[in-house]
């Protein structure tokens, strides 16, 4: 385990929390949409919210990709085959999703079917990613060669992935009312219904998270056995999530009037989003892969998996002018379109 | 059925059709940044309404792109995991690489472009224009670096335990022998495909006898763009032949169905037996060794030679595609023949003060089809092009070219998935065939309705396209 390699595991993380938190709002709010947007004018709203940025934003799931692959491709080799039709399911859903926000806006006649479209492929994604991530906490079977032995899809349903799935989509339900609260027009039906989800998601989430620290720590459903020496960072990055949600909760509710509120119940959100998977992180370190009790083959980890020196300097170089300019791109459309959206936006 | 077979014609059919649809962005990217430059420095409104139609018909297509790209990034580690193992230390960098600096690139300014008009200065609105044009090219780049990796490793060598592939040196890997001539062959056909969908929609206006100044407006800067496309692609093609040809013995035999090592034909049109090992053609002989090397008598070996030594030892010609290769190169070639008729046609008869007196390309109905037709001709030349590459290096998925480091290849059959079931990629290839199908009605109905609306203000659109609906 080197230096180089050990940047890398963090920075994979870091990318994709870049995309829990950015995709995040994104894909819960596509799930939101059926339920919060009752015509097409209140569609168009949390279309409009999304348009300009959900593009960007799903770019982090392919940085976060070909991070992986690149850094760790027995880690990216593995999940990506072992988890086939899971995979593939995300896959369709992202694809439908990408081409309905322009096919909506064009073709009028063919809304019905991209809606259908907009809100699967916001759904299972959100939901979907929680179980991929339980899968690599709780471990997986694998044969000699780090290749998935167990049951296509089926196999990768248990309790504890179900609780990582559902506690994922929780957090992008809840991350996606902040988004459209703090988009939508303030005195409008819309905004009113989204924060009326908004509360609910965050103490679902609390919930799953607290059951699921208690699976972790017993070792219920789960192999994984978090490093002792991080033991302290854990515990500050729970304790951070927590105070993440709860402190969006609690300002949402307060301060539900004003977009002032709306934009702090975001960032608080979002940092919350942001912990929970650096908590997923410390907790696994130096594991990428968890191999279950029953797995022939070991569990996946930096130094099994890492690539050589060369191609991680090469991509730390990549990454140092790459992100730089990623981030000054975000700032340009993140504040040409900030405030909520207009009648004009939308006409 | 057999994976290995599944997984290829997975990855076949969903690269083949992300090919469509990427040429036409690339290409309608350049022809849309020059009419939104144009709308920018006349600030005619009827310029503007053109800008407008060509962000829409790119936005329309640009979508598709995105979304089918997504699946051949995943699709390295979904059904090529093996693959994915043995070359992720060079690999998966230019992957990363693509995504930092051209699809947010891309992705980013594309939504400025489309939500910004009334939001952002109108000079950035038109910077916007070209940074998702030159962040689409920039996806090309660093796609093409690690697809020409496979078909010409460099920078690289085997690790102790044979068990993968090991960068040494990156920019050698980077730019390896073929990369260069393969991007520039790979984006001038992309701009003449951008210049022939522009020049059919103009031909389609005048078909039906609307919008005559957007019109030549369109068939002006499509042919222009064409031109100087046709002409650059012809360099750049000419140089990733020669690349073939040093660097990829099979393939280039493959091309010219050359069994026995002698002179190469340049066949313009004929047919392999490879039953019998025979290649019927009409052509000239020794002429692909003139292009070459400048010399009809140069020798180059057959496949049968080929196969004997230890590098491709792994061959059995007997299995090898050299029908299937001869001809979609042939298609290839003869296709850039059509598009350049067909260019010269579009000169000649669609010349402003033709077209004015209500000449050439405003009264030839056969023409005006033609032109309409005419993307059908770098479409087929994009993908046979393609598919000599791709199966032309076949049966490796990592070419053991003639430079290629030491033991640096695989076979295709070696890079599979080892966890994926066959009737998990039945059942995959079956969705794909659905939604892919979905996308393309979708894509074309909103292209239709583009086209319909035309290069019109967005107020008289509204109520046209509605009145028409009512019909």
């Amino acid at each position: 385990m080197t230096i180089l390699s050990t940047l890398w595991y963090f920075l994979v993380f870091l990318l994709i929390a870049g995309y829990f938190v950015l995709d995040g709002f994104d894909l819960g709010a596509g799930t939101l949409y059926p339920f919060v947007a009752k015509n097409e004018r209140e569609q168009a709203i949390v279309r409009r919210a999304l348009g300009p940025v959900w593009d960007g934003n799903e770019v982090w799931l392919l940085t976060a990709g070909g991070a992986l692959f690149a850094a760790f491709p027995d880690a990216y080799a593995t999940t990506f085959s072992g988890f086939y039709l899971a995979i593939m399911l995300v896959l369709f859903a992202l694809i439908v999703r990408a081409v309905s926000f322009e096919f909506w806006a064009a073709d009028s006649k063919w809304r019905p079917v991209w809606n259908v479209c907009f809100f699967l492929g916001s759904l299972l994604p959100a939901l979907l990613f929680g179980v991929a991530a339980g899968n690599v906490v709780a471990g997986i079977p694998m044969d000699m060669a780090g290749n998935y032995a167990g049951v296509p899809l089926l196999g990768l349903i248990t309790p504890f992935t179900l609780l990582t799935g559902v506690l994922g989509l929780s957090m992008f339900i809840a991350a996606g009312a902040c988004w459209l609260s703090l988009k939508a027009p303030l005195n409008s039906e819309l905004r009113t219904r989204v924060q009326a989800i908004r509360m609910p998601a965050q103490v679902v989430s609390i919930v799953l998270f607290v059951l699921l620290t208690i699976c972790v720590l017993t070792g219920f459903g789960s192999v994984n056995t978090p490093p002792e020496h991080l033991a302290a960072l854990q515990w500050i990055l729970a304790a951070l999530f927590l105070v993440g949600v709860i402190a969006s909760l609690v300002i949402g509710r307060k301060d539900a009037s004003s977009t002032k509120g709306d934009l702090w119940a975001f960032l608080t959100q979002s940092s919350a989003a942001l912990f929970l998977v650096f908590l997923g992180a410390a907790s696994l370190f130096p594991v990428l892969v968890n191999a279950s009790a029953d797995s022939v083959g070991a569990a996946i980890t930096i130094m099994s998996a890492g690539s050589s020196e060369l191609s991680l300097f090469c991509m730390t170089v990549i990454l140092c002018i790459g992100l730089p300019l990623v981030l000054v791109y975000h700032v340009i459309i993140y504040r040409t379109f900030r405030g909520r959206v207009s009648e004009a936006d939308i006409g | 059925m057999d994976q290995v077979l599944l997984a290829r014609m997975q990855f076949a059919f969903t690269a083949g059709y992300h090919f469509i649809f990427v040429p036409i962005t690339i290409g309608i990217g350049l022809i849309m940044a020059i009419f939104v430059t144009k709308a920018y420095r006349s600030k005619l409104p009827e310029d503007d309404a053109l800008a407008r139609m060509w962000v829409k018909i790119f936005t329309g297509t640009f979508a598709i792109g995105v979304a089918t790209g997504i699946t051949m990034e995943f699709s390295f580690g979904t059904n090529w995991a093996a693959y994915s193992r043995f070359v992720g230390d060079i690999f998966g960098a230019p992957l990363a690489a693509e995504a930092l600096f051209a699809f947010f690139l891309e992705s980013i300014f594309l939504g400025m472009l489309l939500f910004g008009r009334n939001k952002i200065k109108p000079s950035l609105y038109v910077a916007s224009a070209w940074l998702v044009f030159a962040g689409s090219a920039l996806s090309a780049l660093w796609i093409i670096i690690a697809n020409s990796w496979m078909q010409t490793p460099a920078g690289a060598v085997l690790s102790a335990d044979g068990s993968s592939a090991v960068i040494t040196d990156f920019f050698a890997a980077a730019f390896n022998p073929s990369t260069l001539p393969r991007y520039a062959h790979t984006v001038f056909s992309l701009l003449v495909m951008g210049s022939f969908v522009t020049i059919a929609v103009a031909a389609w206006y005048m078909h039906k006898g609307t919008y005559a100044d957007a019109a030549q407006k369109m068939l002006r800067i499509g042919s222009i763009v064409g031109v100087i496309s046709v002409a650059l692609l012809l360099v750049a093609a000419h140089s990733s032949a020669v690349e073939v040809w040093e660097e990829q013995p099979t393939k280039m035999a493959m091309m010219e169905g050359q069994y026995e090592t002698g002179t190469v034909e340049l066949a313009a049109i004929g047919f392999v037996d490879e039953a019998t090992q025979e290649t019927f053609a009409l052509g000239i002989p020794g002429g692909t060794g003139f292009l070459a090397e400048g010399n009809f008598d140069a020798e180059y070996p057959g496949l049968n030679d080929l196969v004997a030594s230890e590098k491709y030892a792994d061959i059995n010609v007997d299995e090898m595609p050299v029908n299937f290769v001869f001809q979609v190169y042939h298609i290839m070639v003869a296709m850039f023949g059509v598009i350049c008729l067909v260019l010269i046609l579009a000169l000649i008869f669609g010349r402003k003060k033709l077209v004015a007196e209500g000449k050439g390309l405003a009264k030839s109905r056969f023409l005006q089809w033609l032109l309409v037709i005419s993307p059908l001709f770098p479409f087929l030349a994009i993908q046979t092009g393609w598919l000599t590459a791709e199966v032309g290096r076949q049966p490796y998925v990592v070419y053991p070219s003639t430079t290629g480091p030491d033991g640096v290849f695989m076979l295709t059959s070696d890079g599979v998935s080892a966890s994926v079931q066959s009737f998990e990629v039945l059942i995959s290839l079956v969705l794909f065939f659905a939604v892919y199908l979905l996308l393309f009605v979708g894509w074309a109905r909103v292209i239709r309705r583009f086209v319909k609306e035309g290069p019109v203000e967005p107020a008289k659109a509204e109520t046209r396209v509605d009145a028409e609906e009512v019909e």
